[in-house]
């Protein structure tokens, strides 16, 4: 049981967390009657979404990935090399496999690091001392996705309300059954 | 073993009327040119198929491709003409241009609305026909045979009321349904299990094939069911609905081009794509002809019931078409030769006896069998054409519906199917039983008082020439039949 | 210019949108040549780049030259796969384009600039979806095109227009979540976003390709598309959406976005996870094969229960979707279902074009929207009738159609796969789909009530009475519809012919592509 505590829920939690967002996002997108609260919905939808990317680049201990040229950031890295134990998810390097909890985890790096050695070395960075960034440049994307289709919602459905004075999808669903149907 | 010549002839054969179409559109408030331009046509096909001729009879074979195929990826659209094509096209052509002489009488004389569409769509299903005996593979046949049925609905549904609406539903229905939840399925599968060939050229497709009796029965029964223009029972009922359009169009489309269209791809089919030899392996034959032999007796003794004339020659047709089935499915190289022939025999017949009919119901307005007592003397011709033609379809001398009939008879002999050839027979003495009482009933009763009119005479010109026409040369295919002997021998293996 | 074709393909229409969006507001006759203009280029560019694509192999183009697969860098790829497509899609908006020419002067006066810049976007989206080599750029690009139909849908006057873009932006919106979440796991196990580079990492790495995180990747972004493409029962948005907007957005939308959908599954398939790994290791190819049969059946059943000629026409394509995904999933061994899906994309893409187009005119020349409307319909407008007639024959699967030809390499996959149901399921779709349209032809020939036709040869005039539809003008009535409206629906037409006459070089491009698979996803040289 604890065990399971320990591997499961605690060092998943922020996982969890995403999936239980993501459940209830869902739920009332399809649940509810309102369509405002089928838009808070999406939202809660999509922010799970991007809780999950930003769990992925998450690294414990790591900086902010801004190159100096040359120039390696020493003092962090002793202290790090050792205490470092991947509780989340860690990427190796900036464009390797985050995937640190499997088990053949350093066989597949080891892999991945042979495709792009050549990179890492241009650079001289210690890829554990710096923060994936590309999740989060993907969520600001995604962000700005989110942004606009909420917007694009909100305007549908203040047309909606204009036209049928109501958000309630079941009372909107029972004017148009009654005939009249574009006034 | 065959030779063939590339030649544009058969693609301007089947082109001819096609051309005819806008032609007949541009004159459509000219009826004399719209019908010079029908004429016109039909001469041109006529006379391209028969230049053809003399190329088959050589023994050689006349290709065309559209679109080349790729090899293993798609399959071309290919025209090849043999002598089983040509005694089809020859048939199918000849008799279009008396039925468009047949046309003009029959539509004028009872002012009949929409005749630039209805002469459009004759031409272009005649365009079809050509198309369908000249493929040179499964999917051209496939593709012209689609086009065939679609064609011909406007034709059918031609009056525009209820009674076609449901006669047109019921040939769709039957005639697109079969093609497309039997025929596509069958067609697909031949092509996957023949390793992509469905040309007609060279050995059958499934000659090499390893097929066990339960997929050579399906396959053959797939095949025989969706190219239902054959009238195959329980797939038939398209016929006696289609009975609906104007009588020119049962005449020419339902008793010679349409249903011989069937016929002949269902020989295709046996020839071309299992090959005698298979079928003979797998005495899958067997099936389809108890079905052919089904078909035959049980449409005639429907078509003894039948008191619409026109319905009773749809039945008998039915049965007819099935003698070339059951003809072609015993294997037996005489069985198939006079199957072959008999396409020509019973469309020479056939036609006569449907353009009777109509000018009958152009003379008179009389539908029915029952109304037709004392008739022949005041339309004596009509009536004795008709004569003719029921001896040709019963397969009596002197006409030519008795050689391909003793063809077949002594090809289910040699084949040792005494059976099937007692349903030949007794198939004989029932064609008689509903045809010569309406021979006897025209000539020999004396017409109920009040039923005939003295305003009664003979039909227009137009209608009585070309029934004359088609009686005569049922005629003298007894006494000339060389050229459709020698064009069906080339079809038989080994010669 | 050459070698900058791939941006040519995607750039010509945004920047032709914002010069609409500069300049439209001033002067509504400005659009059009913008618009016209920006997808002729896109046209030339693509067709340069489907000949070069197939004369020396795939072209790898990198956003500003960012080449390495790090981050984000964009990389478009043009290769067998896609480059059809891409003409394909050009060629459709070029069309459309014209249609939209009447359209948008009477419907959208106000609106035409607004209406011309989510066009031109909605153009952007798709091209941007069929050329990209990325999967997160793949998202982007899908919310692109999908925000831009929500605004397309919601254009018209129709109140439940509205209500179903709504709807539909809901559906869709968590279809391109769930696809997120499914390239994030992706992410997660293989560190890249390039599809090339997750297919190389998955071939290399069989821990990784056997994981289960990979299995739950593909069944999101699977889960998502399909909503997407509106594959049964995720199809609930479609109908609404597409019958109730305005008729040039149904006639961009309709061919378009379910097609460009079904393409991404197939790129996902192939060009991601691999489609060993996806028919073998996964072995769901019956499961999926089956839920297509359902579609079908189900789409084939609900389209007939409708009156209203777009219902059917949105309920015939949730059926050729389940054609799709299912001649895709049939994982015989020589790649025939596959090579089928590929195709029919490109037929059915055509053949709803022009029933759409058809479905158009209809509404605004005869005022139809049901099918009883159509009375008389073959002398009232003979051109259009002969181009829906092509289209319908094409539905129904008549040769020489494109619409048969690709049933015709489907159900082949379907026999050497040995997926009966499948071939079964595709034969009673024809047949309703004969069903179907011989009902319209039925009524278009002899009209609601019988014996109405009876009478004398070409008389046109006693049919041009004013029908009850909301466009007044009786004189545009009973004749066939301006050239702008004629000339895409009858191109659309022929193309269904001559893609069906010229079946095989096009499937030998598209066998070709199957063939050399590995060329498709390889991983570039770096």
């Amino acid at each position: 049981m604890a065990d399971f505590f320990q591997n499961t829920l605690h060092d998943h939690f922020n996982y969890w967390v995403y999936v239980i967002l993501m459940m209830i996002g869902l739920w009332a997108v399809i649940a509810k009657n309102n369509f405002i609260k089928k838009l808070i919905g999406l939202s809660i939808f999509q922010t799970a979404i991007i809780l999950f990317y930003v769990s992925i680049g998450v690294k414990v201990d790591a900086s902010i990935p801004i190159l100096h040229h040359h120039e390696e950031p020493a003092a962090h890295a002793e202290g790090h090399d050792k205490g470092h134990k991947a509780d989340y998810a860690v990427g190796e390097k900036d464009d390797s496999a985050p995937a640190a909890h499997d088990n053949h985890d350093s066989h597949e790096s080891q892999e991945s690091h042979g495709d792009h050695d050549h990179h890492a070395d241009a650079h001289a960075v210690n890829p554990d001392l710096i923060a994936n960034p590309l999740p989060h440049v993907l969520m600001l994307t995604a962000i700005v996705v989110g942004v606009a289709t909420l917007g694009v919602a909100l305007a549908l459905s203040q047309r909606i309300y204009k036209e049928f004075g109501t958000l309630e999808e079941s009372e909107l669903l029972e004017q148009l059954k009654g005939g009249n149907v574009d006034g | 073993m065959e030779n063939s010549v590339t030649s544009f002839l058969p693609v301007l054969a089947c082109l001819a009327s096609l051309l005819a179409v806008p032609l007949i559109l541009i004159f459509r408030k000219e009826p004399v040119l719209r019908e010079a331009s029908t004429f016109l046509a039909g001469f041109a096909k006529f006379g391209f198929v028969v230049a053809m001729v003399p190329v088959i009879l050589s023994g050689k074979v006349i290709e065309y491709t559209f679109i080349e195929g790729i090899a293993g990826i798609s399959v071309p659209i290919k025209f090849r003409v043999d002598g089983l094509g040509m005694t089809f096209a020859l048939v199918a052509s000849s008799l279009w241009i008396v039925t468009s002489l047949y046309a003009i009488g029959y539509m004028r004389g009872l002012k009949e609305h929409s005749q630039t569409r209805f002469f459009s769509f004759f031409a272009l299903s005649l365009s079809a026909t050509l198309g369908v005996a000249f493929s040179g593979n499964l999917l051209t046949l496939y593709l012209f045979y689609e086009l065939l049925s679609l064609s011909t609905w406007p034709l059918v549904t031609h009056h525009q009321d209820k009674e076609a609406r449901g006669g047109g539903r019921t040939y769709l229905s039957h005639l697109l349904g079969t093609s497309v939840a039997f025929g596509i399925p069958a067609i697909i599968y031949t092509y996957v299990k023949s390793g992509g060939d469905l040309s007609f050229a060279g050995e059958a497709m499934l000659a090499d094939s390893e097929m066990s009796y339960l997929q050579g029965v399906v396959l053959l029964l797939a095949f025989a069911f969706g190219f239902s223009k054959a009238g195959l029972m329980p797939f038939h009922s398209w016929l006696p609905g289609a009975m609906v359009a104007p009588t020119p169009v049962s005449a020419l489309l339902h008793a010679v081009a349409v249903v011989k269209v069937g016929v002949f791809c269902v020989i295709r089919v046996i020839t071309g794509v299992f090959g005698t030899g298979l079928l003979e392996k797998l005495g899958a034959n067997l099936v389809l002809c108890w079905v052919a032999a089904f078909t035959v007796i049980t449409s005639s003794l429907i078509a003894m019931s039948q008191d619409n004339l026109k319905r009773r020659l749809a039945f008998s047709t039915i049965g007819q078409l099935s003698y070339i089935v059951l003809g072609v499915a015993l294997l037996a190289p005489y069985a198939v030769q006079g199957s072959m022939m008999h396409i020509a025999m019973h469309a020479f017949g056939k036609i006569t006896l449907f353009f009777c009919a109509g000018a009958i119901f152009v003379a008179t307005g009389k539908k029915y069998i029952s109304q037709l007592d004392g008739l022949g003397k005041v339309m004596p011709w009509t009536m004795g054409a008709f004569a003719i033609g029921a001896l040709s379809v019963t397969g009596l001398p002197p006409t030519g519906g008795l050689l391909s009939k003793i063809y077949m008879i002594r090809g289910a002999a040699d084949a040792q199917q005494y059976a099937l050839l007692a349903v030949y027979l007794i198939s004989s003495v029932l064609n008689g039983v509903y045809f010569f009482p309406i021979v006897y009933r025209a000539f020999f009763k004396s017409p109920a008082t009040g039923t005939l009119t003295t305003g009664i005479k003979e039909a227009p010109l137009a209608c009585v020439l070309p029934l004359t026409v088609t009686a005569v040369a049922s005629v003298l295919l007894f006494f000339f039949p060389g050229l459709l002997f020698d064009l069906t021998s080339l079809m038989l293996p080994g010669k | 210019m050459g070698d900058q074709l791939p941006a040519i393909i995607v750039l010509a229409p945004m920047f032709g949108a914002m010069f609409v969006a500069l300049l439209g507001n001033r002067d509504h006759r400005v659009c059009f040549p913008i618009v016209f203009a920006s997808l002729l280029i896109s046209l030339c560019a693509s067709i340069a780049a489907a000949q070069q694509v197939y004369t020396t192999g795939a072209i790898d183009y990198f956003m500003a030259g960012w080449e390495e697969p790090i981050g984000i860098g964009i990389h478009l790829r043009i290769d067998a796969l896609n480059a059809l497509l891409l003409v394909l899609i050009s060629v459709v908006v070029v069309l459309v384009s014209f249609f939209s020419i009447r359209r948008a002067g009477e419907q959208h006066t106000e609106k035409t600039p607004q209406f011309y810049v989510l066009y031109l976007l909605l153009c952007v989206g798709l091209l941007g979806i069929s050329i990209t080599g990325d999967a997160f750029n793949l998202f982007v690009l899908v919310e692109v095109s999908s925000l831009t139909s929500y605004g397309l849908v919601a254009m018209g006057s129709s109140r439940r227009g509205t209500h179903a873009a709504l709807n539909y932006l809901l559906m869709g919106t968590v279809g391109a979540s769930f696809y997120l979440v499914g390239v994030g796991y992706l992410y997660l196990m293989t560190g890249t976003l390039n599809m090339q580079d997750i297919h190389a990492i998955l071939q290399a790495n069989d821990a990784v390709s056997g994981s289960t995180a990979v299995i739950i990747a593909f069944l999101f972004i699977l889960l998502g598309i399909w909503i997407k493409m509106a594959f049964f029962p995720l199809h609930g948005w479609l109908p609404n959406a597409y019958s109730y907007c305005p008729s040039t957005s149904a006639c961009i939308l309709a061919p378009l976005m379910t097609k460009v959908s079904v393409y991404v599954m197939i790129r996902v398939m192939i060009g991601i996870f691999g489609v060993e790994w996806v028919f073998v290791h996964l072995g769901w190819s019956h499961l999926v094969v089956w839920l297509a049969v359902i579609a079908i059946l189900a789409g084939s059943m609900l389209a007939l229960a409708q009156r209203e000629i777009k219902k059917m026409l949105c309920y015939l394509i949730v059926v050729e979707v389940g054609y799709m995904v299912g001649g895709a999933w049939l994982s015989d061994p020589d790649h025939w279902g596959l090579t089928g899906s590929l195709y029919h994309i490109l037929a059915d893409a055509m053949m709803t074009l022009c029933l759409f187009l058809a479905a158009g005119i209809f509404a605004k020349r005869l005022g139809a929207v049901e099918i009883k409307d159509l009375e008389g319909l073959f002398k009232k407008m003979p051109l259009t009738s002969i181009a829906f007639v092509i289209a319908a024959l094409g539905m129904i699967g008549v040769p020489p159609t494109a619409g048969f030809y690709s049933k015709f390499y489907l159900i082949r996959g379907a026999i050497e796969g040995a997926h009966w149901e499948y071939v079964a399921a595709l034969l009673i779709s024809s047949l309703v789909n004969a069903v179907l349209f011989f009902r319209i032809f039925e009524i278009a020939f002899f009209g609601n009530k019988p014996a109405e036709g009876h009478g004398h040869d070409d008389h046109h005039e006693d049919e041009s009475e004013t029908q009850q539809g909301q466009v007044g003008d009786s004189t545009l009535l009973g004749r066939e519809p301006a050239w702008s409206a004629l000339f895409p629906l009858l191109t659309s037409a022929a193309i269904i012919i001559l893609l069906g006459l010229f079946n095989g070089p096009i499937v030998e491009l598209i066998r070709e592509s199957l063939e050399n698979l590995p060329s498709i996803v390889a991983t570039q040289a770096d």
